[in-house]
């Protein structure tokens, strides 16, 4: 790991402010993501800005009757919130089905969606990775692929978002608040937040440079069944090769997100008008334009199957 | 011995200690874009509060040190395991301000003022904690290199699930977690044994947690 300077910040404010001060910061939370990369020399940060000590660790109501998240609550609390787990657990499943019970202990809302992907080209600095090194290449495409994006991937990244909790928020129709270097605040949607990789799969996000997470809302509640379908190699501790967050109601309608699949959580809203006509239809407007490789194309059919249960689940319980 | 060229600015003006106590947005003087510039050539020192299993420690150290390094390198409590040090295995489960967490996935000066308990905290040769006789007891282990990991850990799912914190098995998010097998294997999954123990580990922990009850 390379040498940094290590800064304790006192308001959400100030570490923007002082982030902008010093190139080469990063802001840290939970850490278990950016210090696995620094271990590796994926991330060279030369100044950490930690941020753990700023009140951001809260679950309030809003004024519309959904959640105000702060950036830094732990991913075991957001799981275990009663408010969560009555009105969005859909979020708690989400959560519960990622990492272990010592990751998120550790592991921040804001840092959760913020988490690089698991690619295993962008983790072996000896390969080319645009994401890692704009402009050297993608040894992922044409290589080892059967973890990694069928949609949405360019010619220059097919590497996938890790995160199950975003799936999830993308369900949910989450919103991020954030504050940037000058004091200013903003909001983006979560269906805004995450990029696709185009020719630039370096840059993962809308944020700016030295923007900070303090929030993460949720609207109010939606109602209906909430399902989490995560399927990967093992039962437990795994990254999903694919998996769906659905929110179905009584009359069959929904909301389905699909992640695994993509360099950001999938959502076609128009896919979900064709819930009555059963997993296939869905499946098909979700993933039209898919390219996958040969080594990954199962993960089409993978889709519809879990698709299918997971439909079949909301209609045994509706 | 330190037999680098100096630098211009004396290692103490390096260091970041602590928290900013500028009101105004200013980097206080001893971060500089030089200063950073600097980092890459040699290391920075801060110092280090923790409690360690209720003695305080003092630690001055290079602000790379992981709470696992510090515990292990620093202060000699080898009872903590480092394995792959990324995190995946467990090894390094210790318990902080009440909660397991991975001690290689996170840095010591992260950790100012904070309750550390590992696994020479939880109990001594002579007065083992439960959870030790246990896995005595049932054969949790063969080489034992995972076990303080696995031990740290067992005391902290048990207290996850007196807390009523669900897990990805639980049928029901409202409903108290069960004390059932397939909980124990599912929060257990972050401490890998390559020896492959994991019955006789679930076992132990059974134990202990039908005692409490």
């Amino acid at each position: 790991m390379r040498p940094f300077t290590y800064l304790r910040a006192r308001s959400p404010a100030e570490a923007a402010a002082l982030a902008a001060q010093v190139s080469g910061s990063r802001f840290i939370a939970g850490g278990t993501n950016l210090l696995d990369l620094m271990k590796l020399d994926i991330e060279t940060p030369t100044h950490l800005i930690d941020v753990n000590g700023l009140a951001l660790d809260r679950i309030d109501t809003t004024p519309e009757g959904g959640l105000r998240i702060g950036a830094l609550v732990r991913n075991t609390d957001l799981a275990a919130d009663t408010r969560v787990r009555k009105d969005y657990a859909l979020l708690s499943r989400a959560l519960l089905a990622g990492a272990s019970g010592q990751l998120r202990n550790k592991a921040t809302t804001a840092g959760n969606l913020l988490q690089r992907t698991r690619c295993p080209y962008f983790y072996d600095t000896n390969q080319a990775c645009n994401k890692r090194q704009p402009g050297s290449g993608c040894a992922a495409i044409g290589g080892f692929s059967r973890s990694l994006g069928v949609i949405g991937v360019s010619a220059a990244c097919i590497a996938t978002h890790p995160s199950d909790m975003a799936v999830a928020m993308r369900a949910l129709d989450a919103h991020v608040e954030t504050v940037r270097a000058d004091g200013s605040t903003r909001v983006i949607a979560i269906a805004d937040f995450h990029r696709l990789p185009g020719n630039t799969p370096n840059i993962e996000t809308a944020l700016a440079a030295n923007e900070l997470i303090t929030a993460v809302t949720l609207p109010a509640p939606l109602g209906g069944m909430h399902i989490y379908q995560k399927v990967r190699d093992r039962a437990s501790y795994a990254f999903a090769l694919i998996s769906v967050a659905a929110v179905i109601q009584q009359d069959g309608s929904g909301r389905v997100v699909l992640g695994g699949v993509a360099h950001k959580p999938w959502r076609v809203e128009t896919a979900e008008s064709a819930m009555a006509q059963g997993a296939k239809a869905v499946a098909d407007q979700l993933l039209a334009g898919a390219t996958p490789t040969p080594e990954n194309a199962f993960k089409l059919t993978l889709v519809e199957r879990t698709l299918a249960s997971v439909m079949a689940q909301a209609r045994t319980h509706a | 011995m330190d037999n680098r060229a100096p630098l211009p600015l004396s290692r103490r003006t390096l260091l970041i200690v602590g928290v900013v106590t500028a009101t105004a947005m200013v980097l206080p003087p001893f971060i500089s874009a030089k200063a950073c510039a600097a980092n890459a050539a040699r290391p920075i020192k801060s110092s280090v509060s923790l409690s360690v299993n209720g003695e305080k420690r003092d630690l001055d150290l290079d602000t790379r040190t992981t709470l696992l390094d510090a515990l292990r390198e620093h202060l000699h409590l080898t009872g903590t395991k480092k394995g792959c040090d990324h995190g995946q295995c467990g090894a390094c489960t210790v318990i902080v301000d009440g909660r397991r967490i991975n001690a290689c996935l996170t840095l010591a000066v992260m950790h100012d003022g904070a309750k550390v308990t590992t696994i020479e905290g939880l109990g001594t040769p002579e007065k083992l904690h439960p959870m030790q006789a246990a896995f005595i007891k049932h054969d949790g282990y063969q080489c034992g290199y995972c076990t303080p990991g696995q031990i740290c850990s067992a005391v902290a799912v048990l207290e996850e699930i007196r807390a009523g914190i669900p897990s990805h098995v639980s049928a029901s998010l409202t409903d108290s977690p069960q004390l059932i097998a397939s909980e124990l294997q599912e929060r257990m999954s972050g401490n890998i044994c390559r020896c492959g123990a994991y019955s006789n580990i679930i076992e132990a922990i059974t134990e202990v947690a039908e005692a409490d009850l």
